[in-house]
């Protein structure tokens, strides 16, 4: 398990009490800068594609994605490649495999599509296993992959983090509109010559790639904290999409580097304190939101005079009125 | 009697003189077939620019096929069709569309003046940039345009809720609204009209044929129920399994026509003011007539 223990012992339970001289021997390590870069990044594209993937509903997806990480660079690092890559050539093999499966509209391919999905993140599981054990077969070789560590991440995998991040992100924004479109309204975007097949493929590999850049700080299994938790409580939060879309992002990184800094000053894993953020924000969120909706459905405060209906009125409206 | 149209600039007198291409719509000997059925075959149909159109049939007979057909998302396997003189799919925003129904998932935190703003710009490649209203004339006239189309629908006051939390007919003008944004020539509508209450329907209709007579877009609604639009309809086409049949509703809508098309009994009634209503079609609710006596035309 990755400890990360204070500089010096003497600093004792003074996390509190000099927190400026605490964050100064924080940032002081290199490791730790690396941390929260890396961090920052892979938090910004998991906002930004986990927005997305909310809104798409392919939770499922994702998870499996991330996953599948694991096997890839646990047999990575058995073959005696970089974990990093491990990571991305899981991840966006397992994204070519769910975008074959034939997906439209209809009920029917979703079931089948998550049907595939449930089977291969079974199978890669079970590789990620083997592969483990091939290599050596000792705990701590599993953790680090399933539940994440910010220890040892060097500048060249910042830069490979860096680099992926820009990627993603690009093409993310040059799909966005459309792929947008085609999430809340596949129909009509299809009827507008939208090429939701060839978007929803494009997606899954954008997702591939994030899953493989997230897994890399919270764990394989922990993908979803990043993925999915910023994104869900940010949908509570508003329903404009512009504004829920940067403020998944803003959690998602206000999580990541508060939780770098729980992790530093603590025995327990950063994927821990990422999961844990992001749920409190989550329930939070929607803590909020029903509390605003409850405010809302209360009688109105309105005065009660029925002056001239707004235009709206459900079935009050003619033709060329 | 029904109620006198307007003339219209592009009636049927210049279509004719103009050919082909000033149809609207043109099918000729069209057949679609789907793993191995034969969905219609030997349809031949046209419409006039500005017609209001009903497309009528049983359930299961391809009318959405042939909505489909014309927006290019479904090929033919035979024959030829042409929307606004091209060939299908080549006509982009010059079709608004509206789907069967979709349900939005009540938990779909997007807000309905969004879903209606993708109808012009949803295509394109990009991100919106955000605050553009105040940056750009492009995208302040597209904000402006929005406004205006959720005014006509009466959409205004519920525009700004998640899609998903308001009621069907409310849902129902967002997606007309959003089929109208862009200034289309044409709506292709389907089932516009379905699972909706009898005010709704008869408000929808209503609106739908307003637009059609005041803008002189051309539109064709799909429809099991033919009651609600029947006093609006400059056209019907019946699909039946052998094929098509078009014409003025006086011609179509007859008992034996109608009786035979659904292989079932159905009666043709004319109310005291000489409106028609059809009793007996399948899945229909007998009276819903007396609903658009309410309507200023």
């Amino acid at each position: 398990m990755p400890i990360a223990t204070p500089g010096t012992p003497g600093d004792g339970p003074g996390v509190t009490m000099a927190v400026g001289i605490d964050l100064h021997q924080m940032f002081g390590l290199h490791f730790m800068v690396n941390a929260y870069r890396a961090g920052t990044i892979v938090a910004v594209v998991a906002g930004a594609v986990g927005w997305f993937m909310v809104l798409r509903r392919q939770s499922f997806a994702g998870h499996t994605l991330a996953v599948v990480s694991f096997p890839g660079a646990a047999g990575a690092v058995w073959l005696g490649l970089s974990a990093t890559v491990g990571y991305f050539a899981g991840s966006i093999a397992a994204a070519v495999v769910i975008a074959l499966v034939p997906r439209s509209s209809s009920g029917r391919a979703h079931s089948q599509e998550s049907a595939v999905i449930g089977t291969v993140q079974a199978f890669a599981l079970a590789c990620g296993v083997l592969f483990v054990s091939l290599y050596g077969g000792f705990l701590d070789g599993v953790t680090g992959p399933l539940f994440g560590t910010f220890l040892g991440i060097s500048d060249g995998q910042v830069v490979t983090l860096g680099a992926a991040a820009v990627v993603v992100l690009a093409v993310l924004a040059a799909l966005g509109r459309p792929l947008f479109f085609a999430t809340v309204d596949a129909d009509v975007a299809g009827g507008r010559r939208v090429p939701v097949r060839g978007l929803s493929v494009a997606f899954l590999l954008l997702l591939g790639c994030t899953a493989a850049e997230v897994s890399q700080i919270t764990g394989a299994l922990l993908v979803f904290a990043l993925l999915v938790m910023p994104a869900a409580a940010a949908q509570q939060l508003t329903a404009r999409p512009a504004v829920s879309f940067l403020v998944t992002i803003g959690l998602a990184v206000a999580v990541t580097w508060l939780s770098l800094g729980a992790a530093f000053f603590s025995v327990y894993p950063v994927g821990f304190y990422v999961s844990t953020f992001g749920f409190t924000v989550y329930v939070a969120a929607a803590g909020w939101r029903a509390l605003s909706e409850r405010m809302q459905a209360r009688p109105p405060r309105r005065s009660p005079a029925p002056s001239a209906p707004p235009s709206g009125a459900p079935s009050g409206l003619t033709a060329g009125a | 009697m029904r109620p006198v149209r307007p003339v219209r600039p592009v009636g049927s007198a210049s279509a004719a003189v103009a050919g082909p291409v000033r149809r609207a719509v043109r099918f000729d000997g069209a057949a679609v077939r789907l793993g191995g059925r034969t969905i219609w075959s030997n349809v031949d149909l046209e419409v006039g620019p500005g017609e209001f159109v009903a497309v009528l049939g049983p359930n299961g007979v391809g009318k959405s096929t042939l909505i489909k057909a014309m927006l290019g998302i479904q090929p033919l396997s035979e024959g030829r069709v042409t929307v606004l003189g091209r060939p299908p799919g080549g006509s982009g925003k010059d079709i608004g569309y509206l789907p069967q129904r979709r349900n939005f998932d009540p938990n779909l935190r997007v807000r309905g003046i969004d879903i209606v703003r993708l109808g012009i710009d949803g295509d394109r490649w990009g991100l919106p940039f955000p605050g553009g209203a105040s940056l750009f004339a492009g995208s302040r006239a597209a904000r402006q345009r929005v406004d205006e189309v959720l005014e006509l629908v009466g959409a205004t006051s519920f525009a700004r809720r998640p899609i998903g939390r308001v009621s069907g007919g409310e849902q129902q003008r967002l997606l007309i609204a959003q089929a109208l944004v862009h200034n289309p020539k044409m709506l292709l509508l389907d089932e516009p009209l379905d699972s909706l209450d009898l005010p709704n329907q008869s408000a929808i209709a209503g609106l739908v044929s307003g637009l059609s007579d005041e803008y002189g877009i051309t539109v064709l609604i799909v429809a099991h129920d033919v009651n609600p639009i029947l006093s609006y309809l400059d056209r019907v086409v019946y699909v039946a399994r052998g094929g098509t049949v078009s014409g003025p509703p006086e011609q179509v809508i007859t008992s034996e026509t109608l009786s035979a098309l659904y292989e079932t009994p159905i009666e043709v009634l004319r109310t005291s003011d000489g409106r028609m209503v059809v009793v007996g079609q399948p899945e229909a609710p007998a009276h819903h007539a007396d609903r658009h006596t309410g309507h200023p035309r």
